[in-house]
């Protein structure tokens, strides 16, 4: 019982501070900064305790946390529970998620200071958070829907946070739209799903137990539309292009929302359909597919880019391809703990980017901050530690978990994905390193400082520390047999995973042929980018530099037609048809009336006679009834 | 003999119908009115006389009251009547007409 309300404490706490929060922004106009921050740091803080005590009970005792609220839909045999479930998978999203949302909470304390519009991005924050936690804990897919329609909704209004630049308010918008694409698939499946097995409920485990009374045509179907939605949320090809444009919004935001959580909720949905796509093996290296190309994609993007958070957000779609690359090919677990790592690292890439951002008064192009070593000495460390982490530098964490992908790839015999990765992981270490050279090995450009003393630069400075130590030891948790682990979270998850076998000396060839290929790459980006102005001879031309003319394509194709076709409506059909025949029928109505009001003279007399008129009339009538009845 | 009576009655309808349509002095046609009033009692004492039943003469008594009523309303009005405007002429009283909209 008291378990139940854990869970409900879990989930209503951030709800709770972000109504809170926005009560005092609407209503007063003076309160104190601190009381914010207070009321978003208790939110955020009490729930990240509540969810890692509840993952340690998952992990250690295979607890099963399950709280029903209530029933939302009870229609003859069909009923739509609310209930909150942290089984293994939920409470591992939690276990990175809620220590994740704090740390950027506290991140955004200092990053978002002195804001005028501090109290409104601490609401959506809280209420990203408590979106978040409904889409992890949720017990059914509906349930589920709402958490991710609502993230989609707080990510929206978070990357138009500064409206009064109306480039923000198209990312926003592009990012929405985009968006709903995706979620049009996910309905699509969930309305399938239930037109198949939902007579039986429609809760995850009943939708499971009934799978296999849909014939495979339509399951792939189903598995398909759903992967469509997870395309969306998480940014692969064909529907990638919001993220980089997301980078729109306060830099916590990208850290929070378009790296860490938000946009690893496909991968989520995914691996929580497991059952699902272990029965469609076609849709699934479909999967594996968007995911290679998609990593491939965007890392090769990356290294043409030069402001600071859209390579993050490219290196994200190449991560989260990889992701998807692995549950793809059925490594479920591999996936997951790749997103679970990549949470620390990109979230202390992001929040470093942020860093420099605030020091360097929202300059954002590395061609502009050269040389900065000095000025930002503590930020330097921790992204040259988060660098070498999604390079996959051993033994940092994302070489366990990128190598347990690579592994995997190379033991499912499918040698095209193994390359795709194996190059994207080149390209991901020549990007980063690229940026990495050209802000701190280069001839100093500017002075600037990012003051310690201030409180301000503290709270962002410690969140960083702290998941720099989890980007350097958050791999201890997953070690492969190899280095004398035992893979403790693929067990706790106990996911539908296809099992490869793969002999240690492979393993160890695999991974040191790996790494001696990255180093290579990281010495050829010293080489090329560091202590010379390489960066400012390349040129704007060529496919990479233009983002493959992905932008201008979708532009061209969708934009542009949807825009005249919309023009076309508004000019010929509204203004001139119908416009035209409503003002018509008005003109003649008021012609009408004008003669109607001629006979209404005020004049008594012609009452009377109108009156004698119609008696008159009123006598005929009568009088030829009675004729004809006679 | 009824005849005769009801086309008496139905000449002075007609005579005060006409007068209450044309003449455009308030007076007259408060005349006219009246003698409305008074081809209907006549006609009305006329059938109830022809049925043998006194219905008809107590209804048109009361008529008769009630048009001696009216008279004096009629009288008070027309002298309000002239004093905001000076005239008895009807065709001046028409503010609820089309012509006094806005």
């Amino acid at each position: 019982m008291s378990h139940s309300i854990l869970l409900n404490i879990l989930l209503l706490s951030p709800l709770t501070s972000a109504f809170l929060i926005f009560l005092l922004t609407i209503s007063t106009r003076y309160t104190k900064q601190t009381l914010y921050t207070f009321l978003a740091l208790s939110g955020s803080g009490s729930s990240a305790v509540i969810a890692l005590y509840i993952s340690y009970m998952s992990y250690f005792e295979h607890k099963l946390f399950v709280s029903h609220l209530f029933t939302w839909l009870n229609i003859s045999d069909f009923t739509i529970e609310v209930t909150l479930k942290a089984d293994a998978l939920g409470s591992f999203m939690l276990l990175f998620v809620a220590p994740v949302g704090f740390l950027i909470h506290i991140y955004a304390t200092g990053y978002m200071h002195k804001d005028k519009s501090y109290g409104r991005f601490f609401t959506y924050f809280n209420l990203f958070i408590f979106f978040m936690f409904l889409l992890v804990l949720a017990d059914n897919p509906i349930l589920m829907f709402i958490g991710w329609e609502g993230v989609g909704l707080i990510s929206y209004l978070l990357i138009g946070f500064y409206f009064d630049d109306i480039k923000n308010t198209y990312a926003g918008n592009k990012a929405f739209i985009v968006n709903r694409v995706g979620d049009f698939g996910f309905l699509s499946a969930l309305m399938l799903l239930f037109i198949e097995i939902g007579s039986g409920g429609f809760s995850y485990h009943a939708i499971f137990s009934n799978l296999s009374s849909i014939e495979s045509p339509m399951l792939s179907l189903i598995a398909l539309l759903l992967f469509v939605g997870a395309m969306g949320k998480s940014a692969q090809l064909p529907l990638f292009v919001w993220l980089p444009d997301a980078m729109a919004g306060p830099t916590p935001v990208s850290a929070l929302i378009h790296a860490a959580t938000m946009v690893t909720a496909g991968i989520y949905m995914v691996a929580r359909f497991a059952p699902l796509y272990t029965l469609t093996g076609d849709v699934s290296l479909l999967i594996a597919y968007v995911g290679a190309f998609s990593a491939l994609f965007a890392a090769i993007v990356a290294t043409r880019q030069y402001d600071i958070k859209k390579i993050l957000a490219y290196s994200t779609i190449s991560q989260l391809g990889f992701m998807f690359m692995a549950l793809g090919v059925g490594a479920y677990s591999t996936a997951l703990f790749h997103m679970f790592t990549h949470a620390f690292f990109k979230g202390l890439l992001f929040m470093g980017a942020g860093a420099i951002i605030v020091a360097f008064h929202h300059k954002q192009d590395i061609r502009e901050l050269r040389g900065i070593r000095k000025s930002v000495p503590t930020v330097f460390i921790m992204m040259l530690i988060g660098s070498l982490t999604i390079s996959a530098i051993p033994p940092l964490s994302a070489f366990v978990s990128k190598d347990a992908i690579m592994n995997v790839l190379y033991a499912s015999h499918h040698l095209d994905l193994f390359l795709m990765a194996l190059l994207s992981s080149l390209f991901t270490a020549l990007y980063m390193f690229r940026m990495l050279f050209v802000l701190f090995f280069s001839e100093t450009t500017h002075e600037a400082t990012l003051e310690p003393s201030r409180n301000s630069v503290k709270s962002m400075i410690y969140p960083m520390a702290i998941l720099t130590l989890l980007s350097i030891f958050a791999g201890m948790l997953n070690l492969p047999e190899i280095f004398g682990g035992n893979l403790h979270i693929s067990y706790w998850l106990d996911l539908a995973d296809r099992h490869f076998v793969l002999s240690h000396t492979n393993e160890i060839v695999l991974m040191s042929g790996n790494t001696l290929l990255i180093l290579s790459v990281i010495f050829y980006a010293y080489k090329r980018y560091a202590y010379n102005d390489t960066i400012l001879k390349e040129s704007n031309t060529g496919f990479v530099a233009n983002k493959f003319y992905i932008d201008a394509l979708y532009n061209m194709i969708i934009v542009k037609p949807l825009y005249l076709l919309s023009v076309f409506f508004d000019r010929k059909i509204s203004h001139e048809l119908i416009d035209n025949t409503i003002d018509l029928m008005a003109f003649n109505y008021r012609k009408l009336g004008k003669f109607f009001s001629i006979l209404e003279n005020g004049n008594v007399r012609f009452y009377a006679l109108y009156m004698l008129i119609g008696l008159v009339l009123g006598f005929i009538y009568l009088f030829l009834l009675l004729k004809a009845m006679l | 003999m009824l005849k005769a009576y009801m086309i008496l009655s139905i000449i002075l309808f007609s005579i005060g119908m006409v007068g209450l349509i044309s003449r455009r002095n308030i007076i007259v046609i408060y005349m006219s009115i009246e003698l409305l009033l008074n081809a209907v009692n006549l006609s009305l004492i006329a059938i109830s006389g022809d049925l043998g039943d006194s219905s008809g003469h107590v209804m048109s008594l009361i008529i008769i009251a009630i048009a001696a009523a009216e008279a004096a309303l009629f009288m008070s009005l027309f002298v309000v009547l002239f004093r905001k405007k000076g005239s008895l002429d009807a065709n001046i009283f028409d503010i609820l007409g089309s012509k006094h909209e806005s």
